[in-house]
């Protein structure tokens, strides 16, 4: 059942559930950041709309950089600024910053340690017909290796606007990770976020028997946490009980949560649209290699690119839908 | 920005001179490193460190100081000496260079060197950081100016040009460049690795103020930033012409001292010369 002390969205397993692009939450969290400290500055790459910047472009006009179709100038422009006491938001789509302009991102942001928020847009393969070309999967694990840099990969629009409040918040450089298609609205207004935090959004319903001990620990993050708490509902009726972990907050990791629920779940499904090679679930992995070896299963791209397709044709083709999920908790089982 | 007074300039002359010597001798003790950049650009740092920038050593994270990036890092011997002198560290400390546990590291780094405003190396990154520090500065209407110091081979870069379009488009009226025309890079001469000229037209192109001057003429320098003060719709890039290992003959002009330190025997001629023509500044000026 759905963690009701985090008051999560009660209409989740309905049809009609309520369905909001990730990315929404950038836009309306950096609005909110602006109102409320006027050293947050905004920077684009010739996609405002798309990457949801219009809104605080219009709103603080005379805080808002348009630097053309230049993210490398975009990231080292923010390093200045962020050097200088402003809190400069630069946004893009993932597979160009931070996937172009790494080194810019590296030494004049992440080494330099300068103030500056990185909202990577499009991440993932959802990002559906433009191809792979722009569907960012690659991103969490060339930001998570960057020394100084928090990354966070937000699971809906409501969240995504929390990440984006707390990032500029947060002193030093971070990364934010966006998907662009419409998903189900997980939290609400009141479910709380803490950076650097996991949270336990589905456990066993109480008083169900062998359900009473959950057997596997999902651990998600992004717009796939609905996929990981679908897979969870359906399993519980086929007498399996889950765990699922929403892991926005992939570094800093919240080492302990984890590790007491796999101490007490040792069967790991990590779920994740990104490349499994050095991605969330890897980060994860290091952890337990070292403190709690115990059997894992990767859901996420398997050393591919994605392709042009329907965003639910390709999670499908690529092996991150529920099925895929449902099948990997079950691999795991039979090996803990 | 005042001219420098003659007496001053003498100093300065001086000063830069010894500048050199204390390069020279970094650089032996470092082991490795650029020699001919920063024995061409000593001129450069010692007017802006002497004359130019509003700055204090003592609170260099004064909010109101005028900032200088140096958008190619590795002449950051020349950097390190004229902060030195400059008393934003003790000289001792120069003897660290490139070596393990040092403030100095082979290329700078902003968080572990007073007086540094950023982190730099890899090329072609400076401008735009310069650009956010001047756009920093309008937002909160400082007075505060921001110099970056480039290199004519990271010209090659397309971030530089990026930049380069930007500060034009909006009119960054705070900011100077200067650009440290030596004809040199690692692979050979700036015209045959890839060719910048006609670099002046370029610059017009994109909407700046060109000033082109003799980059060891310190009253030069400071006429030129004087002058890009009360430019008021454009950025200024000062394309100073330079000589690569000024000062020292059998490195002037020889692109293969870009990128390497002198030996006990070189060090030993170079600084013979630099203090022959120290002595000779010193009896021109008495």
């Amino acid at each position: 059942m759905l963690n009701h002390e985090l008051k999560l969205n009660p209409k989740l397993f309905d049809e009609d559930v309520e369905q909001k692009p990730v990315r929404d939450g950038y836009g309306d969290g950096l609005v909110l950041a602006g109102e409320a400290d006027k050293n947050v500055v905004a920077l684009c790459a010739d996609l405002a709309e798309s990457t949801r910047t219009e809104a605080f472009a219009k709103k603080f006009p005379e805080r808002f950089f348009e630097v053309g179709v230049a993210e490398q100038n975009m990231a080292t422009i923010a390093a200045g600024l962020g050097v200088s006491g402003k809190i400069p938001f630069i946004a893009s789509y993932a597979t160009f910053s931070p996937g172009r302009n790494y080194e810019q991102i590296r030494t004049t942001i992440a080494y330099n340690d300068s103030n500056v928020k990185i909202a990577g847009h499009h991440a993932g393969i959802s990002v559906g017909p433009d191809g792979a070309t722009h569907q960012a999967t690659e991103d969490i694990a060339i930001m998570r290796a960057m020394p100084n840099m928090n990354v966070f990969a937000p699971c809906d629009a409501i969240e995504a606007k929390k990440v984006t409040l707390a990032a500029a918040k947060i002193w030093g450089p971070v990364y934010l990770r966006f998907t662009r298609e419409k998903s189900p609205v997980i939290t609400t207004e009141a479910t709380s976020f803490t950076p650097g935090k996991a949270q336990i959004f589905w456990s066993p319903s109480p008083g169900s028997g062998r359900l009473s001990k959950p057997l596997v620990l999902i651990i998600a993050c992004g717009a796939l946490v609905y996929n990981a708490l679908v897979a969870a509902k359906e399993l519980e009726k086929e007498k399996i009980g889950t765990v699922v972990l929403n892991n926005a907050s992939i570094k800093p990791l919240d080492e302990k949560t984890i590790l007491d629920m796999v101490k007490k779940y040792p069967a790991v499904v990590m779920v994740e649209e990104h490349q499994i090679n050095g991605g969330m679930g890897s980060a994860v992995a290091e952890l337990l290699a070292k403190h709690f070896p115990a059997p894992i299963e990767f859901i996420g791209l398997k050393d591919t690119f994605g392709e042009s397709g329907s965003p639910d044709e390709l999670i499908e083709k690529y092996g991150m839908g529920v099925k895929d999920i449902k099948n990997a908790v079950i691999r795991v089982l039979k090996r803990s | 920005m005042k001219p420098i007074h003659e007496g001053r300039l003498k100093y300065l002359e001086e000063l830069a001179n010894r500048i050199r010597e204390k390069v020279v001798e970094t650089l032996l003790e470092a082991g490795s490193g650029h020699s001919a950049g920063p024995l061409g650009m000593a001129d450069i740092f010692t007017a802006f460190y002497f004359h130019i920038l509003k700055h204090d050593p003592k609170k260099p994270l004064w909010p109101d100081r005028d900032r200088l990036v140096l958008s190619n890092g590795h002449i950051c011997p020349a950097l390190y000496v004229t902060l030195a002198y400059a008393g934003y560290f003790h000289f001792e400390e120069l003897k660290t260079l490139r070596k393990i546990n040092s403030r100095l590291q082979g290329h700078p780094h902003r968080k572990t060197l007073p007086g540094l405003e950023t982190t730099s190396g890899p090329l072609g990154s400076g401008l735009s950081q310069a650009i956010g520090m001047a756009l920093a500065a309008k937002l909160d209407n400082k007075k505060s100016r921001v110099y970056c110091l480039t290199s004519d081979g990271e010209h090659d870069e397309g971030n530089h040009w990026e930049a380069v379009l930007f500060a034009g488009k909006n009119h960054l009226n705070n900011l100077t460049a200067v650009v440290d025309r030596n004809n040199i890079q690692i692979d050979g001469l700036t015209e045959n690795v890839m060719p910048l000229e006609s670099l002046k037209a370029k610059y017009e192109a994109f909407n700046w103020h060109v000033l082109e001057i003799d980059g060891h003429n310190m009253q030069d320098l400071a006429d030129a930033v004087s002058e890009a003060e009360a430019i008021y719709e454009k950025p200024t890039i000062i394309i100073a012409h330079t000589i690569p290992g000024k000062g020292v003959s059998f490195m002037e002009r020889d692109y293969k001292w870009h990128g390497k330190p002198p030996n006990k025997e070189e060090a030993k001629k170079a600084l013979h010369e630099l203090r022959t023509l120290g002595r000779r500044i010193k009896s021109e000026h008495e």
